[in-house]
């Protein structure tokens, strides 16, 4: 079994969805209940894989790659097709392959207009794949490629399943996330160009490798290349996730998307631009990020206050949830740009959380309006009363989503904070500590539009217009299956955190240091400006000096 | 037989209980999922699984305390008694392991005896009084994590820990107090609660990480205290990690100034008051300082010093509470009011060095405020109203029992000996070190200002209650209908809570109170107040007869006071009248405009609701948003809208006119311009927008970012 995970794990696990996709394709359009069933068992298939995956997973190693795929590919320009996971891409596949599923069984009973299931599965099958390719991809062009195949099914979904004004929303959404791509790349080929992979151990110079890159290539190139460098994949991963002021696609694209897009946005979509920092940006060009570190943290606590007051103002219920990721991911980013073993590790539970608890939050909305075919929460009440089931989940997501201790969202606010209060020895104490009351500060506002939000939609007496609203019901059979393992996990997370910090920890600590052959460079702890990389800068100069 | 000797063997473990606390929180956790999945299945609804799993609690909680007493015992007097802690790891960071476990000590011994006493009786006099409600069940299940989640707080290892049960304890008493929430007040005062505890949470959460970093990435209670005591931890980091901690007392405790959610708090079932706002959750804050002591004591230099802002805190809310318990006309919010003063009592007293005082008046306070709010609660049963001066009086004939039980509990809270009241606030205020009294902490001249205080809340406290049991109790009745007698579940409760505030100050007598065997005083002190080197030395006032009588003779005057009002002249004009026609406020300007400023709060709940959560929600909120709407997002709008229409310049011009006109006129190639290659040029404009997009996108970030 080992074996066979080592060479198809993480090939199987990538295209498993893309073969269902195929298959729901070739499914004549009638036969409805072919495509639902092929469809969710794709999924399953997938989660089994990566359920297997889990099981083989050498946790004592967690720091370092495994079930790691190395072929050629496009041998012009030396990329290859590398794959492997190590303890951060892990909960992510996870927590995509567990909401995909969900997703296709939510949405066997709501297909949004013009329905079209077949269309609708293959579509979901198709992000399935981009989002755990991005995940599992070690080689930057690889990487790129299943970033930008996320794009088009998500810009779909929203164009053709959405509301009214969904044509403005998918353009928006695939142009701003295109625009940021653009720039990643040059990054990437301005990587390809100036770094160095003999220094990491390679035979050729030129490599998209990500493991080389991260492992002292980069150093062959000068500070101020870097910190452009870093620009722009800063830009790329930060559209995605969306920072401060990079965010206003993302209230549209979520206000108009169908519920599983939103969903899926929301739970799995964001990730990719967070995933982005960890596992490219920040071990890649370490010395670059702790220049953009302040700007980095100043942009996560502007977007902390300013998403909160932006729910605040807020009259729709799912543009509110909207807007609460833009708070969110606020604290994920600045757990990263403390660049500490802790702020990172509450990013990655940040992550997991937040797609758990956001993603639940929007399943609730699409349900809210089935039922009362609006989310404007002036018109909303009363959902206690005349759905109590669902009333009390959404009283459990908003507390979850608000951060309450015991609950998922706590280990990935809380730690942020923490660790703000203590950044990487390189980064100014004073500029983080600030940050760290702000944080602080938008703890109090995320209450504040969290429980506004609850009252009005779940506490008092329903409105007269709905009160004998014959689609008023509780929550469906489906509805509820698809929402409890989310729930589930929401609370074991919340109280034993150690199931994903056994992971994400040892690869952690691993992605701030560099590793060179034997030598460890962790040059994030110096305080006084001097240049960690100095022996091997000189070494890779020696060598350009020679071969010139 | 053979279970009989393995409990046996478990006793004689010693330490069994100790080493094995965390079951005590085990039981009601385990109810609330029981009561929560299948209670409506059960023929009580639920209540019976809650009272099973309470009573579990206490009686583990009981054999806790024994053998935490012979613990201390055994170890002989002068030597040091270690707390017992219990760890398993919890999470994992940066390779440091984090712990999750319990930690039992005489402090912990007294809280889980405390909580889990009031939780029972609150559950049985519950099981009437919420009767036929139509969330019975529901109402059940969160007293079950309630005492979960408070047991957990106070048996918290770690400070991360009480992070988490002091959320907790929050959230149900938010799903508590909104527990009518069909109603909007009541859902209001829900989200006023937990939001103003929010707001001291910053300080909480800020407290934790630097005490955290301070004492060298650690959240261990024991260890934190131990490095701030040995001199450690620098004074700054202590001040700072105290400063931001007492933030987040002064809202959960009711401190002045985010008090103003406890007297709406009210809006929840009476029991709920009695349990959550009165005897346990209120009392958190309070817990925190003493259970970070050292960090308080040397971070504020309580030691030697005649102020500081534990004890100015804790004096302000004292005076504060009592002036406003005044004023109102709802039994229950005079209560609240008191509470708010009796909390002050306990902070003030943690801020003059007098920890004994401070742990044994929550003790004491426990018992006889919850007496209170279930006798408030018995009343308002009876006359289906909380409001004193419009439905009650007369009472008395009618509720014997609430009548005889409220009256012992307010002697109890009023300070009049021999009542539990009277041991512990007299304690804490001998402990202030005013006056030349000997042997307390501050330094030269004590805190002379702050025994003033507590003095003239002592009067305050004898003189509301007497106006409160005046109301309640005598006159005429006002209301409509015949009162009637509430059931024995709500009698017998009430009746323990009244023996309790009776008899639970004789546990510390004070040494030198010749009337008892010298072995029989400072009982409560010497099992509860730590020795081992995580407790500060602190010193110990030594106890004043003549305080004792000064502070006797202050409650005395101030019930004196009010009742030559009340049971004077008040019923000397009418026995249904609750004030004198022309009374103080109504002949003096100055009476008036200070019963204004009472009667509206001292305005601080305008200032809250009204100028700051308004203008946030308000004003804030909708600029901001207006910002992105008109701000950000027009940028973005316009690099699409400008891109396309470079996009049709581009093509209109360009391709149309330049190219195609070229194209054209050469007549190379004449069919291909015809309607079927407009359509596919027309087509495309969405792609040139697209690649021009960028561009245009490119400049608004620059723009963004310059600008």
């Amino acid at each position: 079994m080992q074996a066979f995970l080592d060479d198809w794990g993480l090939t199987l696990l990538t295209f498993l969805p893309l073969l269902g996709a195929l298959l729901v394709i070739a499914i004549p359009k009638a036969d409805e209940q072919m495509q639902k069933a092929v469809a969710l068992l794709s999924t399953l298939a997938t989660a089994v894989m990566a359920v297997l995956l889990l099981v083989w997973f050498n946790l004592d190693n967690a720091g370092s790659l495994q079930f790691v795929i190395d072929l050629s590919w496009i041998d012009v320009i030396n990329s290859r097709y590398i794959m492997g996971i190590d303890g951060i891409s892990l909960p992510l596949i996870l927590l995509t392959v567990l909401v995909v599923p969900l997703c296709v069984i939510y949405s066997f009973k709501h297909f949004p207009e013009p329905r079209n299931p077949k269309a609708f599965l293959a579509l979901l099958l198709i992000l399935e794949t981009g989002m755990i390719g991005t995940f599992v991809a070690q080689d930057l062009i690889l990487f790129f490629v299943f970033f930008e195949v996320v794009l088009l099914p998500m810009y779909f979904m929203i164009g053709v399943w959405g509301g009214e004004n969904r044509r403005y929303a998918a353009i928006k959404f695939f142009l701003y996330t295109l625009f940021g791509s653009a720039l990643m790349l040059l990054s990437f080929l301005a990587l390809f160009f100036l770094a160095d992979g003999t220094l990491a151990g390679l035979a050729e110079a030129n490599t998209f490798d990500m493991r080389a890159l991260s492992g002292g290539a980069t150093t062959a190139i000068a500070r101020t290349s870097q910190i452009w460098i870093f620009a722009g994949m800063f830009l790329g991963f930060g559209v995605k996730v969306p920072i401060f002021p990079f965010h206003t696609w993302l209230p549209d694209a979520h206000t108009e998307a169908p519920t599983v897009g939103s969903v899926i946005l929301a739970a799995v979509l964001l990730k990719l631009g967070t995933y982005g920092f960890v596992r490219v940006a920040l071990p890649i060009l370490p010395e670059a990020a702790a220049a953009w570190a302040p700007v980095i943290g100043l942009l996560a606590v502007i977007g902390i206050i300013y998403g909160a007051l932006g729910c605040l103002a807020q009259k729709d219920m799912k543009r509110l949830i909207a807007f609460s990721s833009v708070a969110h991911m606020g604290f994920v980013m600045l757990g990263i740009a403390t660049m500490t073993d802790f702020g990172i590790n509450a990013a990655v539970f940040g992550m997991v959380a937040h797609g758990l608890i956001t993603g639940m939050l929007f399943f609730l909305a699409g349900s809210v309006k089935d039922r009362y075919h609006t989310l404007d929460m002036s018109r909303l009440g009363g959902l206690l009363v005349q759905a109590p089931k669902m009333g009390w989940i959404l009283g459990f997501c908003a507390m979850a989503s608000l951060g309450l201790p015991g609950l998922a969202g706590f280990w990935g606010e809380f730690p942020a904070i923490l660790a703000s209060y203590n950044p990487a020895g390189i980064l100014s104490e004073a500029v983080f500590r600030t940050y760290m009351v702000i944080a602080a500060v938008g703890t109090v506002l995320a209450a504040g539009y969290l429980l506004w939000m609850l009252q009005k939609a779940a506490f008092g007496t329903p409105r007269e217009e709905f009160a004998d609203s014959p689609d008023v019901k509780d929550a469906s059979k489906h509805e509820f299956w698809a929402w409890v393992p989310m729930l589930v996990l929401i609370v074991v997370l919340g109280f034993y955190p150690r199931l994903i910090h056994e992971a994400s920890d040892p690869a952690v600590v691993e992605s701030l240091v560099v590793n060179v052959g034997d030598d460890v460079y962790d040059c994030l702890e110096i305080e006084d400006g001097t240049d960690c990389f100095e022996d091997l800068r000189a070494e890779s100069a020696e060598k350009s000096n020679g071969g010139g | 037989m053979f279970a009989a000797e393995a409990t046996e063997g478990i006793f004689q473990a010693s330490g069994w209980f100790l080493e094995n606390a965390w079951l005590v929180p085990a039981f009601p956790a385990l109810s609330f999922l029981v009561i929560l999945f299948f209670g409506k299945r059960f023929p009580k609804g639920g209540s019976e699984v809650g009272i099973a799993a309470v009573a579990m609690s206490f009686v583990f909680a009981v054999a806790t305390g024994i053998q935490w007493i012979s613990q201390v015992n055994s170890a002989g007097d002068d030597a040091a008694v270690d707390a017992v802690s219990s760890t398993w790891t919890w999470w994992v960071n940066g390779g440091i392991e984090f712990n999750i476990g319990t930690l039992v000590d005489g402090l912990a011994v007294v809280l889980i005896f405390v909580v889990t006493t009031v939780s029972l009786l609150v559950h049985v006099y519950s099981t009437d009084y919420v009767a036929g409600d139509s969330r019975y069940t529901h109402f059940f299940a969160f007293l079950s994590l309630f005492t979960a989640a408070m047991l957990f707080f106070v048996l918290s290892e770690n400070t991360l820990q009480m992070i988490v049960g002091w959320e907790l304890v929050g959230v149900c008493s938010f799903v508590l107090i909104g527990h009518w929430w069909e109603e909007k007040p009541n859902s209001d005062a829900a989200l006023k609660a937990f939001l103003t505890n929010r707001v001291g949470d910053i300080g909480l959460l800020i407290g934790v990480a630097v005490l955290f970093f301070a004492a060298d990435q650690t959240f261990s209670v024991l260890e934190i205290n131990k490095m701030a005591i040995s001199g450690e931890i620098s004074h700054l980091a202590l001040l700072v990690g105290a400063c931001a901690l007492t933030a987040a007392v002064i809202s959960k405790s009711g401190q002045f100034f985010l008090h103003t959610w406890l007297p709406d708090a009210m809006a929840g079932p009476t029991p709920v008051s009695a349990l959550i706002h009165a005897a346990t959750m209120v009392v958190a804050g309070v817990y925190l300082i003493a259970r970070l002591y050292g960090v308080f004591f040397e971070g504020f230099s309580i030691a030697g010093s005649s102020v500081n802002l534990l004890a100015i805190i804790g004096g302000l809310t004292t005076l504060v509470g009592a002036s406003l318990a005044f004023v109102q006309r709802d039994i229950k919010k005079v209560l609240a009011y008191s509470t708010i003063s009796q909390l002050g009592y306990m902070v003030l007293a943690l801020g003059v060095g007098a920890w004994t005082a401070a742990i044994f008046h929550l003790f004491t306070h426990a018992f006889f405020k919850a007496c209170l709010f279930l006798g408030s609660g018995s009343v308002s049963h009876a006359v289906h109203s909380f409001d004193m001066k419009s439905d009650m009086g007369g009472l008395r004939r009618w509720m014997p029992h609430t009548y005889k039980t409220f009256v012992i509990a307010s002697v109890a809270l009023a300070g009049i000996p021999p009542l539990a009241g009277f041991w512990s606030k007299d304690e804490i205020l001998a402990g202030t070190g005013g006056w030349g009294l000997a042997g307390g902490t501050g330094g030269n001249g004590a805190y002379l200002v702050i025994l003033i205080m507590g003095l003239a809340t002592a009067a305050l406290t004898a003189a509301y209650m007497t106006r409160c049991v005046y109301l309640t109790f005598f006159g005429e009745f006002r209301g409509h209908g015949t009162p009637h007698e509430s059931g024995p579940r709500i009698i017998v409760p009430l009746w323990i809570l009244a023996v309790l505030a009776i008899v639970a100050g004789w546990i510390n007598l004070p040494k030198g109170f010749q009337l008892v065997p010298e072995g029989w005083t400072e009982r409560f002190g010497h099992y509860v107040e730590p020795t081992a080197d995580y407790f500060p030395s602190i010193a110990h006032a030594k106890p004043s007869w003549t305080l004792a009588v000064v502070s006797t003779l202050v409650a005395l005057g101030g019930i004196a006071v009010a009742a030559r009002y009340y049971f004077g002249r008040v019923r000397a004009e009418s026995p249904m009248a609750t004030e004198v026609g022309r009374g103080w406020t109504k002949r003096s300007r100055l009476a008036s405009a200070g019963h204004t400023l009472l009667a509206k709060k001292y305005y601080l709940d305008h200032l809250y609701t009204g100028v700051i959560a308004g203008g946030v929600k308000g004003p804030i909120a909708k600029a901001a948003y207006k910002f992105n709407q008109e701000g950000i997002d027009k940028v973005v709008n316009a690099a699409g809208e400008k891109s396309v229409q470079a996009g049709h310049v581009v093509y209109d011009i360009i391709d149309q006119k330049v190219v195609d006109g070229i194209v054209n006129s050469s007549g190379v190639a004449p069919h291909l311009a015809g309607e079927e290659m407009r359509k596919m040029q027309t087509g495309k404009v969405q792609s040139y927008a697209g690649i021009v997009f960028v561009a245009a996108a490119l400049l608004a970030i620059v723009f963004i970012l310059v600008l």
